[in-house]
């Protein structure tokens, strides 16, 4: 039989703003516990919640970035359910009216194809503290530091039929979310966090299977293995005649394992109504435009532009435009450089983010700046050195930083362009060198091409590899007649 | 001294005639020998109150007095004080010592009032006769045996036997007018957004407001002009400046126009509460104000729409009582859910735990749309009413309770029937508009309010009409025997 | 309308409200008196009308992006009922 996955994602953003969506306390993470947990935050009797700002801005520039509607009308609901993670016992949520409506986003897969995704709804809402399942006497610890913190809830609808889609949309939304600057998208530290809804159906197949939805994936390799995972569960399920139960999974990375959970299996019963405390938002034109005038030059754009103004490959100009650091960072090596485009991203791209991979740093970790990169290309593009020192300049500012030029002043790597000097090394090497002299010349045109060889490596070696090499050519065919 | 307004004590103050300490003194003292009988607060801070008065009194002796500065005052134990045990009267808070304070309190604080103590009320203001308070009942002062009206009843009683000058309270469908009305008293429900909730422990957001119960309507100006403004911390605040409130209570009130709801003079109303409003009425006449018949023909749903609407939101602002970061906690929970379960089980009070399984049950799958959203669609149906209505008048008129009181006991078996002494203020809520209630007779020796409902914001057209009222009579000067 | 014993028992666990199995007809009773005085809106004729959340006809005022609150941990944790190395402790969270 042949089946086939439908995944629609639910994907958690924290917002970078500087406090939390609906209190002033501080919006960092890996404080001590509970010392950036207010009044507010605690839920303690009697207090009211404030909305921030910022957060309003970040949603409307995500919305804006995936091409959505924005709501000019929207309203903050509570979602209200009890677990010791919610100090109010209710979460502030968005439902009926989010604040950005329908968008999409174009992924492309590794075979070079797109994809348009859609977005339902994008909604904001305020984190959860955190259960620390550490042993306290057989209690668990409660840290309400991350309550309150902003979270975009970005809502898919079920268009992606792979593991490799819901990556790529993934990646995508990371992505989008870096450009725009409204998250650092750290899984790791939960910046981003994602919900994997899954059926499988026969295909051809119109409707949906029931779907299972994985909570809390916290990186993409997991979830393109949780979500493989989970999809042979499913056909391996219905293949033995048994029917899917709709319900909340866990990801096990140790045994590459979905489980159902324990306790929020429970029919549940959220009782949203409209936040009593909390005044409908409004998101006037006005402010859609102020944002809009702000919104910075999106991947697809860049992309675009990198092929077109730059003249990249398709290819070249998708590497650099994933990360907008290493987007950043190109352009700086241009600007600086005066080099070609294409040669500068062939160092971006192959000799940086080679040895960044290699040593498993981000860019942001690079201990070779823009600045320092360009000043190394700047000298391959006015000859000074060729493409071979210039790697191993390279090295040694990878190792020990500083200036291309300082290394190459301080190791002597500067390229000979001298007539005079490399006519000197010629001369020396033929006339060490009669039998390779005369085997040259009574040799036909195509076997010279090869021989020449030999007196070219000659004379590097006696240069050091300074000499220019288009100069070696010119000053050995003008000499070996 | 114990039988002057706020405003003569503040006088008296501002003129040397008694010192902040000596004043605070003769109430703490009043308070020690009269509230056995009515129990009408939970916590006396004698000795942050006499602090706060040697305060005020150094204030006054560096030239830094303002109006109020130095007069006692007494709280309704909803208000957050801080390092003040704020009870909420619910053993779920009986070991809560806030730590902060509400806005309200912050103001008075500034303004050099000086606290007193903390006052009885219904648990979690739920209940029109302190009934339902985990410390016991509030007695009437005009008699002992009655029930001196919810949920603030403590600061209605304590008002009313003169225990504390003035008193604040919160009303969320006719919390500080009933009780007002009840003990005698002018008490003050402000528009929605005028003052601030914060560190008001939230009953039902949408409807609660807090407010001042004192003496006269002029006492009532003095203390709204320290409670109201904008409030930064409060979303439903509202930012429209705050007028002296004292400055239009002798404007005439000749031409005005008073509208009386035919729905208010219907059935179940007690022919003594009428007559004493039909009294008062022409009272207004004779002040040169002009009378016409109105109609808010969806009163009638105003009970059961607020049943639907005020449980809702309780039983979703009541969910942080939980044992887990302040508060009443279980013995030994053997689990998440024992905790929970019993910590809440154990923690409320009866009225408060019915209010919080119909608030769920309206809000629960299924009943959503039959319940809360057309509770909130009849809301509408009854501001509408009133818009109608101020179309023609300039104030709204009627009776503030359909009785002048009720035994102990006496509605305690049947909680609807106690809902239903709530008719005619609880419409006022739903619309977010300001209702005031002040003493316009008695019947069988208790006092009987007359209710003046006005436009959003028009607190200073309210307390000017009350005041021309109390200029012209005398029932407001009127202190229960015992405590003379 | 009347409630039953179950709709009540399904609501208490809804609100973590303990309702013994003893108070459970009583809790029915006594609801269903409330529940019948709700139902008299069901009469109230609301076609084409609005539901009207807020008594003023306001919008959300936004704060400004800042860090106004320091730790009070310590002033706070004062009131908990349970707490160890600056955490609120809990029976145990199974997920």
């Amino acid at each position: 039989m042949q089946w086939e996955a439908v995944i629609g994602l639910e994907v958690h953003v924290q917002l970078s703003t500087q406090s939390k969506i609906f209190s002033g306390s501080a919006n960092k993470f890996g404080a001590e516990p509970n010392t950036q947990a207010s009044l507010i935050d605690l839920g303690m009797p009697g207090v009211l919640p404030v909305l921030n700002e910022d957060a309003v801005q970040k949603a409307i520039k995500f919305g804006l970035g995936i091409n959505a509607d924005i709501a000019p009308r929207s309203v903050f609901a509570r979602k209200n359910y009890f677990y010791p993670d919610l100090p109010k016992g209710y979460q502030i949520s968005q439902f009926e009216l989010p604040v950005v409506g329908k968008g999409f986003i174009d992924i492309t897969l590794d075979d070079g194809s797109t994809k348009r995704i859609g977005v339902t709804r994008a909604h904001l809402e305020e984190d959860a503290g955190k259960s620390l399942h550490e042993d306290f006497h057989g209690m668990s610890g409660i840290d309400l530091n991350r309550a309150g913190t902003p979270l975009l809830e970005i809502v898919s609808e079920p268009d992606m039929r792979s593991a490799e889609e819901a990556v790529a949309y993934l990646k995508a939304i990371h992505s989008i979310i870096r450009y725009l600057d409204i998250s650092d998208g750290n899984m790791a530290e939960g910046s981003m966090r994602c919900d994997c809804n899954v059926s499988v159906r026969l295909k051809g197949e119109e409707k949906f299977g029931t779907r299972r939805e994985v909570k809390n994936v916290n990186s993409f390799r997991f979830v393109e293995k949780a979500i493989k995972t989970e999809i042979q569960w499913q056909i391996d399920e219905l293949e033995s005649g048994r029917k899917i139960q709709q319900c909340t999974v866990l990801y096990d990375p140790a045994k590459n394992e979905t489980r159902a959970m324990r306790s929020k299996e429970e029919a549940n019963d959220y009782r949203y109504f409209p936040d009593p405390d909390l005044l409908p938002l409004e998101v006037s034109e006005d402010m859609i435009n102020r944002v809009r005038a702000h919104l910075p030059e999106l991947p697809a754009q860049k992309i675009e532009r990198f092929m077109g103004e730059l003249e990249l490959s398709d290819y070249d100009a998708r590497v650099l435009v994933a990360d907008r650091a290493v987007a950043d960072y190109f352009e700086q090596v241009v600007a600086e450089s005066g080099a070609k485009p294409k040669m500068a991203a062939n160092w971006v791209s192959v000799e940086l983010l080679g040895a960044l991979n290699k040593n498993d740093l981000s860019i942001e970790q690079s201990p070779v700046s823009a600045t320092q990169l360009a000043g190394l290309i700047k000298r391959i593009v006015d000859n000074t050195i060729s493409g071979k020192i210039a790697k191993q300049v390279f090295e040694e500012l990878w190792a020990s930083g500083g200036t291309a030029d300082s290394i190459i002043d301080s190791k002597g790597l500067k390229q000979e362009t001298d007539t005079g000097a490399i006519e000197t090394i010629v001369d020396q090497v033929i006339a060490s060198s009669p039998d390779q002299v005369a085997q040259y010349l009574a040799a036909d045109e195509g076997k010279r091409k090869k021989l020449v060889g030999y007196f070219v490596g000659q004379i590097m070696k006696l240069s050091k590899g300074k000499a220019n090499p288009q100069m070696v050519n010119d000053i050995l065919a003008r000499k070996l007649v | 001294m114990h039988d002057k307004t706020l405003k003569q004590l503040a006088d008296a103050l501002a003129a040397r005639q008694i010192s902040s300490v000596e004043l605070t003194g003769l109430y703490l003292d009043r308070i020690k020998r009269f509230d056995p009988q009515l129990n009408s607060f939970i916590t006396v801070t004698e000795s942050q109150a006499l602090a706060q008065a040697a305060a005020a009194d150094a204030a006054r002796a560096a030239g830094k007095a303002v109006a109020l500065t130095g007069v006692p005052i007494a709280h309704k134990d909803i208000f957050c004080t801080q390092g003040v045990k704020t009870s909420c009267a619910s053993k779920m808070l009986d070991n809560f010592i806030a730590p902060y304070n509400a806005t309200v309190v912050e103001k008075m604080n500034a303004a050099g009032l000086v606290m007193l103590g903390k006052t009885n009320m219904d648990e979690f203001a739920m209940g029109s006769s302190n009934e339902s308070s985990f410390y016991g009942p509030v007695k009437n002062p005009w008699n002992t045996a009655f029930v001196p009206g919810g949920s603030s009843g403590g600061s209605a009683a304590a008002v009313a036997a003169r225990l504390a000058p003035a008193a604040t309270g919160t009303d969320t469908g006719g919390s500080i007018r009933q009780p007002a009305s009840l003990c005698g008293i002018t008490g003050l429900k402000p528009t929605y957004g005028r003052v601030s909730r914060w560190g008001m422990i939230a009953f039902a957001s949408s409807l609660d407001q807090g407010g001042p119960m004192a003496q006269t309507a002029e006492d009532a100006a003095l203390l709204l002009n320290v409670m109201a403004g904008f409030d930064p911390k409060d979303s439903t605040s509202t930012h429209i400046d705050v007028p002296d409130y004292t400055a239009t209570l002798n404007d005439s009130i000749e031409g005005l126009r008073i509208g009386l709801p035919k729905e208010f003079f219907g059935e179940g109303l007690d022919a003594d509460v009428e007559q004493c409003v039909r009294d008062a009425i022409r009272e207004y006449e004779k002040l040169g104000a002009k009378v016409v018949e109105i109609s808010l023909p969806n009163t009638h749903l105003s009970i059961p729409a607020y049943y639907v609407v005020a449980p809702a939101e309780a039983s979703s602002n009541l969910s942080r009582f939980d044992g887990v970061r302040f508060g009443y906690r279980c013995n030994d929970p053997e689990n998440l859910e024992a905790l929970y379960k019993r910590s809440r089980g154990e923690g409320f009070g009866e009225e408060v735990k019915r209010r919080i399984l119909i608030g769920t049950y309206a809000l629960s799958a299924g009943y959503y749309d039959a319940y809360y959203l057309k509770a909130q669609k009849v809301r509408r149906l009854i501001k509408n009413d009133f818009d109608a209505a101020f179309a023609n008048v300039d104030v709204i008129m009627g009776p503030t309770a359909p009785h002048a009181g009720f035994k102990l006991g006496e509605k305690a078996a049947n909680p609807v029937a106690l809902y239903l002494s709530d008719i005619y203020t609880i419409a006022v809520n739903m619309a977010g508009l300001p209702g005031l209630s002040l003493p316009a007779g008695q019947s069988n020796g208790l006092p009987v309010g007359l209710q003046i409902i006005g436009k959003h914001f028009a607190e200073a057209r309210l307390l000017n009409v009350a005041h021309r009222f109390q200029q012209a009579t005398d029932w407001h000067l009127q202190i229960p025997a015992a405590f003379a | 309308m009347a409630l039953e014993e179950k709709d009540v028992a399904k609501i208490a666990h809804l609100a973590r409200l303990q309702v013994t199995d003893a108070e459970l007809s009583a809790v029915a009773s006594r609801l269903s008196t409330i529940l019948n005085l709700i139902e008299q809106l069901q009469a109230a004729p609301t076609d084409g009308i609005e539901p009207m959340a807020h008594p003023m006809d306001a919008v959300q005022r936004l704060r400004p992006d800042a860090v106004t609150e320091s730790n009070q941990r310590d002033a706070y944790q004062k009131i908990a009922p349970a707490v160890e190395d600056g955490l609120y402790l809990v029976p145990k969270v199974i997920e």
